[in-house]
C-alpha cells in the first residue's frame, strides 16, 4: 500500500499493522540513511492512520536487525554531521517511542545496536527461542556507546546495572538470557511470534519495569560508588586512553538526567565526542575490513567434512572447532591418549552450549587409522613439524585422498614449495594457517604458493568463512604476514631482558602500548622451542640474528608454560607475578618499531593484496593494539619520515636489524586512513 | 542346505565398543552413547554405504526414558540422513541378534538393500522405579486442587511409596515363573549335577582365555575405541576381564542367588555392563553396486522356546532346530559361541545336548547330536570375563564368529544364546572371501 523500499506495511488481525523490514539493498538488515529516510514516512503514516496496534518484525526470511551501517559512521567528516545524525535517529525512535498505541516488536535473530535501540522504542518486545537469536548493544566494540537512546532506555528498562554491564561489555544475550534479564517480554518458537504480538496488544500487559533492587543504583548517590567499581576493574586490561568509549558511557550515565530529552543530548554529545577520537575511527576501520576480508571469500558451505591430522593442541582444537559449526570431522592420531584430551577440551568448550554438545561430540570422530582421509572434502595436516614426516605423509595422502578433495597444512614455519615436492600436483597443497588458541583468535590465514591455486585458495577461504573464522590470503614466504612481523618483536624483547631488563618491565611495557599480552609471556605461552624453530626459519630468510638465550634456554629444558618454567614461572597454567620496574630509554619503540619495520616490508613484498590488510591481520591474529589502527597505520599517523627517522637512530644505537627496509617510499604509507 | 531367507544376506563388517562392566554408578555413556561411537566407526570405513543405508535397526532390551525408539535416535545422531526409516525390536536377551534376523528379512524380500543393525545395552544406567502406589499418589496430588484438597492428600503419603525397585532386577527376573535368571541356571545345576568347582573352573577358563585373546590382539579388528571427555579416559579393551583370577578366588564368592547354600556366584555368572556391536548388511545387488567388501553370509536364524524356568537351554532347542532345518552338520562348524549367561547354564546345555532322554522326551527328536569340540566353543572366553550388555551380546556373538572364521579361514560357524522368558535363537553364518 506503500511504495517504501525497506518497509513493507501491512494490515494484520483486529486493524493492527504489521510493519517488516527488509532493507533492499543489502543482504542483512542495517538502519543505513535510505531506512531511517523512509522510516520517517512510515511514522507519519502512523500517526495519520493511528492504528489499534502497531507489530514491528523483519521479513521472514531475515534476522530483526544488526544495528546501524558502519560504512556511514567511517563516512562522517565532522563532530557536526556525526550530532546531526544522532540527533536524527533519536527523534525517530523517540517518535516511535511517542506513538499512542501499544507497539511490540517481533525479534527474529540478531538485534543489535540501533536494532536493539529500535526494539526499546517499542512498548513490548518479544524474542523467537533458538539459539541464533542475539540481543545485545556491542557498540563498545566499534569505540563509540549506543546512541539512539538505547543508553537512557536500557536502564530504564532492566536496572542500571544490568544495563551497564550489557553496554560496556558489549556482549549479546540469548533470547532466554534477555527473558532473565527483562529486556524481552516473552520468548515464543517462531511459529507463534506474531500471535503472541497480538495477544501483547490485545491484554496490553504493563510494561515490564526493574526490581527496587535492580533501580537502586541508579540513586545519584550511588552512581559514583557504581562507576568507581567498574573503572577499577577495567582500568589494568582496557585503559582509558586506549578505550575511552566505556569510561565515557559511565561519565555519560553518572549524570544522567532524568528528563528525557536532557539525557538524550547528553547521550548525542558523548557519542559524538567519540566520532571523533582516532580510537573510534581506527576500530570502526578495522571492523570493516574484518567484513571485507569475509566477503572477499566465497559464501558456500562446500565443505562439509574435514579430516584432521593430529590431535595435538592445533589440530585437536581445528578439529573441535569445526565440529562445533557443523562439519563432519574425522581426528586422525595414532595414539588414542592423545585424543581423549581433545574429546575433554571440546566438552568444556561446549560446557555453555549445552544444548549443542551431543551432535557436536558426534560430528567429532576419533580416527586412529585415518581412513576419514578417503572420503573428506578438506584434508588439514597439523603433525609437528618436521619436513620429512609431512612428506611422508602427504605421500600417503595423495593416493588415500578423493581427486577433488583439497590438501592443507597448518605449518607455521615450513615452506609451503618444499612440502608440496613430493606431492604428483605440488599446486595441490595450501596453508590453512589458524592461531592459538583457534577458539578466540579470528584469523586465518590462507596460504598459497603457486599463482594456478586461485579456486583452491577460493575453496580454502570458503571453508574458513563458513567456520565463522576471518581468512586472509597471504603469498607463501617464511613465517607468512603474522608470525613474520611478530618474531622480530618476540626477538628484540629477549635482547632487552639480556641487556638487564625485568622480564616483566618489558611485557608491561608493551602492555601499555596497547598489545594485549607482553612478548615473552606469549612466548611462554606458545612455547620457546616453537618460537626458536620459527625464528630459525625467518631469520636464514631474512639474515637476522637470534639471541642466543633462546637456544640456551630449549637446550635446558625450559620450553615455557609448558614445562612450567621459562621466562616466566608457571603454576597451573598461570603465570607468576613479577615486579615490574621502570624500562630503559628506546625499550617501547624496539618493541614497537621491530614490528612495524617488517610490516613495512612484508608491504614491499606485497604479501596480501591490499596494504589495509597488513593492519587487519596484525590485529584479528595477535591483537595487536586495535585502537592504533594496526602497524602500517600508525607509521602514516606518526608520518613515513618520523617513523624512518625514528628507526634509523635506533639503527645508530642497536645495530642494523632496526635500519629500514624496503617499502618506506610507498605510495600506500602516505594516504591516511578515513 | 535349505534356507530361510530368499536373497542372500551379506554382512560387510561390523565394529564393536569394548565392554565397560557396572562399577555401581551409572556409567560414562548412555545407550545411545556406545552405539553412535562403534556405528561411526563402521561407516568411517566403508564411506560409500554411509549415504545408502536404508533401515536401521537395533535391540536394546531397556533404553534409557529418553531413548525410545533408540535406532530412530541412533539413526539421527550418525548423520544419516532425516529420510532413513529406523525401528527398535526386543528379545530380551537375544535382543541384538533379533536386530539381524529383522535387518535380514528385509534384505531378503527385497524391501531394503543395506541396512545398519546391531545391539545395545547400557544396563549401569538402567534407572531405579518407584512402585504403582507412589505414581498414583503423586497423580492424585498433581489433579488436587485448593490448599485442602492438597493437604488431605499429603497426608495419604507412605514412606514405603518411596521404597526404590530397581528396573535391572526387574528385568532379570521371570514374572511368569518369579525365578530370577541366577535362579534359572541353579534349577540347571541341580537338574544336570553341576558342582560349584565345575562352573569355577569354567569361569577361570572363560577369564584365562579372553585374558590371553586381548595380549594376542585377538578383539583389536572388532573394537572401536570409547573416549570420555569428561576424566579424558580412553577405553580400549574390556575392562571386565581378569588377568589373575584364580580357583581361590572364584570358590570364596558367596552365592548370589540362592542364599546361603546355592553354587551360581557373581564370578561364574555374566557381568552387569555397558557396550554396543554394529552390523552392516547387505544384498548382493548393495555390495556390487557400492563396491563394498563381505565378511560372510547370514544364513538363518533359528528361534526356539521352552520352559521359563529352564531358560538356559534355549540354545539346545535353537542350535538343534537350526541343524535339523539348514542340514549342516556340527563336524562343519569351525566356531561355536554360545552365550556364557551363566557358567552352569553353559555347561548344562553341553551335557543337554548328549543327553538322549532330554532330546527325546523335550526335544522329541531321536538322538543325539555330535559332542562340539572344545577348542572350537567360545575360543576367546565368552560373558562370564567379558560381559553381557544383554541387547549387545546377540549382535556381539555373530560379529566375532564371523571375524573368527576370517582368522582362522574357517567356512561355517554357529552363533546362540539363551533368552530370559524361556527362549533360545542360534545363527548360522558363513565366511566367504
Amino acid at each position: 500500500m506503500n511504495d517504501w523500499r525497506h518497509w513493507r506495511l501491512a494490515a494484520g488481525e483486529g486493524g493492527n499493522l504489521e510493519l517488516f523490514l527488509a532493507v533492499d539493498d543489502r543482504s542483512v538488515n542495517v538502519l543505513h540513511s535510505g531506512v531511517l529516510d523512509e522510516l520517517e514516512d512510515v511514522l507519519e503514516h502512523l500517526y495519520t492512520e493511528a492504528p489499534p496496534g502497531v507489530i514491528l518484525g523483519s521479513d521472514p526470511e531475515r534476522a530483526f536487525a544488526m544495528g546501524a551501517d558502519v560504512t556511514e559512521f567511517a563516512e562522517l567528516e565532522n563532530r557536526e554531521q556525526a550530532l546531526a545524525m544522532l540527533r536524527r535517529g533519536q527523534k525517530l525512535f523517540e517518535d516511535w517511542a511517542n506513538l499512542e498505541c501499544p507497539t511490540v516488536a517481533a525479534i527474529r535473530g540478531h538485534c543489535l545496536g540501533g536494532g536493539l535501540e529500535l526494539a526499546l522504542a517499542c512498548d513490548y518486545r518479544i524474542a523467537e527461542s533458538g539459539p541464533q537469536v542475539q540481543i545485545g548493544l556491542p557498540e563498545v566494540r566499534l569505540g563509540i556507546h549506543p546512541g539512539y537512546g538505547g543508553s537512557v532506555r536500557l536502564p530504564a528498562l532492566v536496572g542500571d546495572l544490568k544495563a551497564l554491564r550489557m553496554m560496556v561489555t558489549g556482549k549479546t544475550v540469548s533470547g532466554a538470557e534477555a527473558m532473565k534479564l527483562r529486556l524481552v517480554d516473552a520468548v515464543v518458537p517462531r511459529r507463534q511470534l506474531y500471535a503472541a504480538a497480538r495477544e501483547m496488544i490485545r491484554r496490553r500487559p504493563a510494561p515490564q519495569r526493574p526490581s527496587w533492587r535492580d533501580r537502586l543504583p541508579h540513586v545519584p548517590a550511588l552512581r559514583g560508588a557504581v562507576t568507581w567499581a567498574y573503572v577499577r576493574g577495567m582500568r589494568s586490561a582496557a585503559p582509558k586512553e586506549h578505550f575511552p568509549a566505556p569510561y565515557r558511557l559511565l561519565e555519560h550515565w553518572q549524570a544522567l538526567s532524568e528528563d528525557s530529552a536532557t539525557a538524550l543530548e547528553s547521550e548525542a554529545q558523548s557519542v559524538a565526542n567519540l566520532f571523533e577520537s582516532p580510537q573510534a575511527r581506527q576500530m570502526t576501520r578495522i571492523f570493516l575490513l574484518r567484513q571485507e576480508l569475509k566477503s572477499h571469500a566465497p559464501n558456500d558451505k562446500a565443505t562439509s567434512s574435514v579430516h584432521v591430522v593430529g590431535a595435538g593442541v592445533m589440530g585437536g582444537d581445528i578439529a573441535v572447532w569445526c565440529a562445533l559449526n557443523g562439519l563432519r570431522v574425522t581426528l586422525q592420531d595414532t595414539d588414542p591418549k592423545r585424543i581423549a584430551p581433545v574429546i575433554g577440551r571440546a566438552r568444556r568448550m561446549l560446557d555453555r552450549r549445552p544444548e549443542d554438545t551431543q551432535a557436536t561430540l558426534d560430528r567429532l570422530i576419533p580416527d586412529l587409522e585415518g581412513r576419514g582421509a578417503g572420503s573428506a572434502d578438506l584434508v588439514i595436516e597439523a603433525i609437528p613439524e618436521n619436513l620429512a614426516a609431512k612428506q611422508d605423509l602427504y605421500r600417503q595422502l595423495q593416493s588415500r585422498m578423493r581427486s577433488d578433495a583439497l590438501l592443507a597444512t597448518n605449518t607455521s614455519s615450513l615452506p609451503l614449495e618444499r612440502l608440496a615436492e613430493v606431492l604428483d600436483e605440488p599446486a595441490r597443497l595450501v596453508g590453512i594457517h589458524f592461531f592459538n588458541p583457534v577458539s578466540k583468535m579470528p584469523l586465518v590465514e590462507v596460504i598459497y604458493h603457486d599463482s594456478e591455486q586461485q579456486p583452491l585458495i577460493n575453496q580454502a577461504a570458503g571453508f574458513v568463512r563458513h567456520i565463522r573464522r576471518v581468512p586472509l590470503v597471504v603469498k607463501s614466504s617464511p613465517g607468512f604476514l603474522v608470525n613474520r612481523v611478530l618474531m622480530p618483536y618476540l626477538l628484540e624483547a629477549v635482547r632487552l631482558r639480556d641487556e638487564g631488563l625485568s622480564v616483566a618491565t618489558i611485557d608491561r611495557t608493551a602492555t601499555a602500548f596497547g598489545m594485549p599480552m607482553g612478548p615473552l609471556k606469549l612466548a611462554d605461552m606458545v612455547g620457546l622451542d616453537v618460537c626458536l624453530a620459527a625464528g630459525s626459519v625467518l631469520a636464514e630468510a631474512h639474515g637476522a640474528e637470534i639471541p642466543g638465550t633462546l637456544a640456551e634456554m630449549v637446550e635446558a629444558g625450559n620450553l615455557g608454560r609448558k614445562t612450567g618454567r621459562g621466562f616466566y614461572h608457571w603454576k597451573n597454567g598461570e603465570a607468576k607475578r613479577r615486579h615490574v620496574g621502570k624500562p630503559s630509554r628506546d625499550c617501547g619503540d624496539r618493541l614497537v618499531l621491530s614490528m612495524v619495520r617488517e610490516a613495512v616490508h612484508c608491504l614491499h613484498e606485497s604479501l596480501v593484496e591490499r596494504a589495509d590488510w597488513i593492519d587487519a591481520g596484525l590485529i584479528l591474529g595477535t591483537g595487536f593494539a586495535p585502537f592504533t589502527g594496526g602497524p602500517l597505520e600508525l607509521v602514516r599517523r606518526k608520518g613515513t619520515d618520523t617513523v624512518r627517522r625514528r628507526l634509523e637512530t635506533l639503527e645508530k644505537r642497536y645495530g642494523p636489524r632496526f635500519a629500514p627496509g624496503p617499502g618506506w617510499d610507498s605510495e600506500q604509507l602516505r594516504k591516511t586512513a578515513p | 542346505m535349505q534356507l530361510s531367507y530368499g536373497r542372500t544376506v551379506y554382512v560387510v563388517d561390523g565394529r564393536r565398543t569394548p565392554i565397560l562392566k557396572a562399577s555401581g554408578s551409572p556409567g560414562p555413556f548412555s545407550a545411545s552413547d556406545l552405539a553412535v561411537a562403534c556405528s561411526r566407526d563402521l561407516l568411517l570405513r566403508h564411506p560409500q554405504a554411509r549415504e545408502n543405508i536404508q533401515e536401521v535397526v537395533w535391540g536394546c532390551v531397556m533404553p534409557s526414558e529418553s531413548e525410545a525408539n533408540i535406532s530412530r535416535i541412533i539413526g539421527l545422531r550418525l548423520g544419516l540422513g532425516l529420510d532413513v526409516p529406523a525401528h527398535t525390536v526386543q528379545r530380551n536377551c537375544a535382543s541384538g541378534m533379533q536386530a539381524l534376523d529383522a535387518a535380514a528379512y528385509r534384505i531378503a524380500q527385497g524391501t531394503a538393500d543395506l541396512v545398519l543393525a546391531g545391539g545395545v545395552e547400557a544396563m549401569s544406567r538402567a534407572p531405579v522405579l518407584f512402585g504403582l502406589d507412589a505414581v498414583a499418589w503423586l497423580g492424585g496430588f498433581r489433579r488436587a486442587r485448593g490448599r485442602w484438597a492438597r493437604l488431605r492428600r499429603l497426608a495419604k503419603f507412605r514412606p514405603r511409596m518411596l521404597h526404590p525397585v530397581s528396573a535391572l532386577k526387574c528385568g532379570l527376573t521371570d514374572p511368569v515363573v518369579n525365578l530370577n535368571m541366577g535362579q534359572t541356571a541353579e534349577e540347571l545345576a541341580y537338574r544336570f549335577q553341576i558342582s560349584r568347582r565345575a562352573m569355577d573352573a569354567f569361569a577361570l577358563e572363560s577369564h584365562e582365555l579372553a585374558a590371553r585373546a586381548q595380549d594376542a590382539g585377538v578383539f583389536d579388528g572388532e573394537i572401536t575405541p570409547l573416549y570420555d571427555g569428561l576424566t579424558g579416559e580412553v577405553y580400549t579393551q574390556d575392562n571386565g576381564v581378569r588377568h589373575d583370577s584364580s580357583l581361590e578366588q572364584l570358590g570364596r564368592l558367596r552365592p548370589a542367588f540362592d542364599h546361603p547354600s546355592g553354587n551360581v556366584t557373581a564370578g561364574n555368572s555374566a557381568q552387569i555392563s555397558d557396550g554396543a556391536a554394529a552390523l552392516l548388511l547387505a544384498s548382493g545387488e548393495a555390495v556390487e553396486r557400492h563396491h563394498l567388501p563381505v565378511l560372510g553370509i547370514l544364513h538363518h536364524i533359528s528361534w526356539a522356546a521352552l520352559d521359563p524356568a529352564l531358560m538356559g537351554l534355549g540354545p539346545v532347542h535353537a542350535m538343534r532346530d537350526l541343524f535339523d532345518r539348514t542340514e549342516v552338520t556340527v563336524p562343519e562348524i569351525d566356531c561355536f559361541e554360545i552365550n556364557e549367561a551363566f557358567a552352569a547354564q553353559v555347561l548344562a546345555c553341553l551335557k543337554a545336548w548328549q543327553d538322549e532322554t532330554y532330546m527325546r522326551e523335550v526335544l522329541d527328536r531321536d538322538g543325539c547330536l555330535v559332542p562340539i569340540d572344545k577348542e572350537r566353543l567360545n575360543p576367546h572366553g565368552g560373558a562370564v570375563a567379558i560381559g553381557h550388555p544383554v541387547g549387545m551380546t546377540g549382535a556381539r556373538i555373530v560379529l566375532h564368529v564371523l571375524k573368527q572364521l576370517q582368522r582362522m579361514k574357517g567356512r561355517f560357524g554357529v552363533a546362540s544364546l539363551c533368552i530370559g522368558g524361556g527362549q533360545g535363537g542360534a545363527a548360522l553364518l558363513e565366511h566367504v572371501s
